[in-house]
């Protein structure tokens, strides 16, 4: 037996070429924009992700499993009609409340999600794109398309800061944290790197598979709905049309980190890079005055550039492996 | 005289010889049968005649006295010779038609004609017998048998001198088989000699003039018909040197009297009809038969993963019967099933010899059964690549980067780690070198030695006859005979395994 000293965490190389990137980003952006390099484009940035990045790990769980959850934005956006309407109703509740209701909802969704998967075996991108129509029309519906304004009693939570930088958006990077340590180190994550490996495999090894699947889309519905929470706690208003398109935002940031879209194989870790990644380039973007369609070229073409350089990266690992 | 001659063809892969220098000629108009056990070599044979696979140097064919060295299955086609394979080889989502004519669709101006086409397409299908197929029917909407009649039709719609049917009567029904031996026998007065790979001893008795057999890759023996026995051509399909083997017998073949498993008719159709059989407690039970003859089926059945339609499963000597729910509810019954299709159905091929080993028995390596202990996973696949030996770089290692046999040796680890107590063993030595295959026999002996209940299914014979304490013979979806060691011989075994095939016009 050879007993070379494995490596224990892929992680530095695996996540150097992102932070290479972003502090490229950042680099450029600072040397060639006045004002972008200040402690207030940095603390923007970090009270906008924080519904962006929870909503990441929940993808990058989803496409570790070989699935895909377009739902996401719409299940945000009908958490969010669901905080607003008891906020604001003929007997108002307080935000504990009215967040935990939320997070039942999404949390709902994503079991009607999994469930609908794993019981038919029709493929996810259908099912949560049946969902994506489904919870925007609740959140329609139950708001009467209206943006409930709530004040600020749905402020407490965004309104907490330290050094800065509020609470949610603590709780998300606690979230990547607790994700990334859930992925590599328990059980629950290494069965659903194997289920998205060889679910068939898994399978005859004496596993069930159904469960891991459906609880992977509870947890994206869950953490949908707990973006909602903070974003309504920051805007103190609930509007339906919320999240409209998040899902490909968060799908590309994801990307970008390199959680592969066949399965089987992501970080947590990855996709929070992923995410500053593009944040960073639309605060850089925006601060330099490129128009907004110009803006969505330039993302794009990251977003097919990094899958290229994630090709690449992965072969050759695998050769040096 | 001859039409298709060959000389001297060898295939070796990965330095595992298949074939040993085989010679074969084919005349026009004769009905050739091509016989031999599993791995005989009949379909490396048939793949190198249609151009599939090339042989290795210094072997040489020659069609109507020219040389012939065809670099594609096209190539082949092109000179008049074809294959029908044993699997379909057609596209579900196209017409026949489509299918008949998927190479050398009619055009008029570059748009399909349709109506010529499925005019043709009928004309082909009839000849056959086909009357109720519509040539714009879709294949997937089709029987086996009927898809199997449209892939023959399609060989016949075009130019065919010489003709390969690779077991053409696997999946159909007595009166298909009728119209295709009245369709070979057309083709032979007009001139097609015609290679027919067959275990039905009727059907080539009924059709052939003469007969090749083959034996672990090397020519036996070609024969007229007549003037061979059914005896003497299964003597001369099995007949070898088992001495290399013997050491692996039980020397103490008395069966425990402790039951382990019982089976009362477990079906599952149509591959599983009736099985009935025992393990006994530290028993070696082998599982023989043709490819196709429902083995790994009815392994599929016992251990849920797929459901049986019906049947009793008595487990560790209990006398009420357990319904299996699920492989889950299998495993936690303590039955292990070592697939036969490794890295498909086996093994995490990207991810590593730890991860692999380990995940039969995930929560055991963890804290609060979820905490995983990376010390304790890494120290158990170590311990596993230490005791079988498996030849890696370490545990970190993707098995996706293994050879076959180091490749078997973590899917053994990972069942070890299990410790079931009734093991099924699918093919545990296919592809694997001799030198892994006798670690993998000697493995087998101790876990039975040890009190573990074994069932090993396999098609090499020598191998199931070496280690077995008992053999159950399988032919066409029955369990026909179990044989008790000293009981049994290579014949006897065979005979039962082709005995289910009796069919024919």
């Amino acid at each position: 037996m050879n007993t070379a000293t494995p490596r224990r965490f892929p992680l530095p190389i695996d996540q150097l070429g992102l932070l290479l990137v972003l502090a490229i980003l950042i680099l450029s952006f600072g040397l060639t924009t006045p004002f972008f390099l200040t402690t207030a484009t940095f603390s923007t940035i970090a009270n906008q992700i924080p519904a962006t990045l929870l909503i990441s790990v929940g993808m990058t769980y989803v496409l570790i499993i070989g699935g895909i959850d377009l739902s996401v934005g719409s299940i945000l956006g009908l958490s969010g009609g669901v905080i607003g309407v008891l906020m604001t109703g003929p007997h108002p509740q307080s935000l504990l409340v009215a967040a935990l209701a939320a997070l039942a909802t999404g949390m709902l969704c994503g079991l009607v999600n999994g469930l609908v998967t794993v019981t038919w075996s029709i493929p996810s991108f259908v099912v949560t794109l049946g969902m994506l129509e489904i919870a925007r029309g609740a959140a329609h519906w139950l708001t009467a398309s209206r943006t409930a304004y709530i004040g600020t009693p749905a402020g407490a939570l965004a309104d907490s800061s330290l050094a800065g930088l509020s609470l949610p958006f603590y709780l998300s990077i606690a979230s990547v944290l607790i994700g990334q340590f859930v992925l590599s180190r328990t059980t629950f994550g290494r069965y659903m790197v194997a289920v998205g490996t060889n679910e068939e495999a898994v399978r005859l090894s004496g596993i069930s598979t159904r469960p891991i699947k459906t609880a992977v889309f509870i947890i994206a519905g869950f953490l949908s709905a707990a973006g909602a929470v903070m974003d309504v706690s920051r805007s103190q208003a609930s509007n339906p049309n919320a999240g409209t398109g998040l899902e490909l935002d968060v799908i590309a940031a994801v990307v970008i980190g390199g959680t592969s879209l066949l399965g089987g194989r992501g970080s947590v870790i990855s996709s929070l890079l992923g995410v500053a990644i593009v944040s960073v380039l639309s605060a850089g973007l925006a601060a330099r005055g490129v128009h907004d369609e110009t803006k969505r070229l330039i993302t794009g073409t990251v977003i097919i550039a990094a899958v290229i350089l994630d090709y690449y990266r992965h072969r050759f690992t695998q050769r040096n492996q | 005289m001859s039409l298709l001659t060959a000389q001297n063809l060898s295939k070796t892969y990965a330095g595992n010889t298949v074939l040993h220098g085989v010679s074969l000629d084919l005349r026009p108009g004769e009905v050739h049968a091509l016989v031999g056990e599993n791995g005989a070599g009949k379909s490396t044979l048939c793949r190198i005649l249609s151009g599939i696979t090339p042989p290795d140097p210094g072997g040489s064919m020659q069609l109507r006295s020219q040389p012939y060295s065809p670099h594609s299955r096209r190539d082949a086609e092109h000179a008049g010779v074809r294959m029908v394979m044993q699997e379909l080889n057609l596209l579900p989502t196209l017409t026949v038609a489509e299918n008949i004519y998927i190479d050398s669709m009619p055009r008029r101006l570059g748009v399909i004609n349709y109506r010529k086409m499925n005019a043709d397409a009928s004309r082909a299908v009839e000849s056959l017998g086909l009357r109720n197929i519509q040539p714009n029917r879709l294949i997937s909407s089709l029987g086996v048998g009927q898809a199997q009649l449209v892939e023959i039709a399609a060989a016949l719609a075009k130019r065919c001198d010489v003709l390969f049917l690779d077991e053409p009567t696997a999946a159909l029904t007595s009166p298909e088989i009728a119209l295709l031996f009245t369709q070979i026998r057309r083709l032979q007065k007009a001139g097609v000699a015609i290679l027919y790979v067959s275990h039905r001893m009727e059907e080539i008795r009924a059709l052939a003039d003469r007969i090749t057999i083959l034996r672990d890759g090397r020519h036996i023996a070609t024969r007229p018909i007549s003037e061979i026995s059914h005896d003497e051509t299964v003597r001369l399909m099995v007949g070898r040197d088992l001495s290399q083997t013997a050491a692996f017998a039980n020397p103490n073949p008395t069966p425990s009297p402790q039951i382990a498993l019982q089976v009362e008719n477990l079906t599952r159709l149509p591959s599983v009809k009736n099985i009935s059989f025992q393990l006994h407690k530290g028993e070696i039970l082998g599982f023989a038969g043709l490819m196709g003859s429902g083995r790994t089926e009815t392994m599929r059945a016992l251990f849920a993963a797929d459901r049986p339609t019906s049947g009793r499963i008595y487990l560790h000597g209990s006398s009420a019967p357990t319904r299996l729910r699920s492989p889950r509810h299998a495993v936690r019954n303590r039955i292990a099933f070592l697939t036969e299709d490794r890295k498909s159905q086996g093994l995490l091929l990207p991810l590593s010899i730890q991860s692999n080993t380990s995940l039969t028995n995930l929560p055991s390596l963890s804290r609060l059964r979820f905490w995983i202990d990376p010390k304790r996973e890494r120290a158990t696949a170590e311990k596993y690549i230490t005791s079988l030996s498996t030849r890696c770089r370490s545990s970190q290692q993707p098995v996706g980067q293994l050879s076959g046999g180091n490749q078997q040796k973590v899917v053994l680890a990972k069942w070890l780690f299990r410790d079931c107590d009734i093991l099924i063993f699918d093919e545990p030595t296919r592809g694997i070198d001799v030198g892994a295959k006798f670690e993998i026999y000697r493995l087998l002996r101790s876990l039975a030695d040890a009190g573990k209940s074994i069932i090993v299914v396999s098609s090499d014979l020598p191998e199931l006859t070496a280690i077995s304490d008992r053999i159950a013979v399988m032919s066409a979806g029955h369990l026909v005979q179990t044989f008790p060691r000293g009981q049994w011989t290579e014949e006897s075994i065979l005979s039962a395994a082709l005995s289910q095939y009796k069919s024919g016009p």
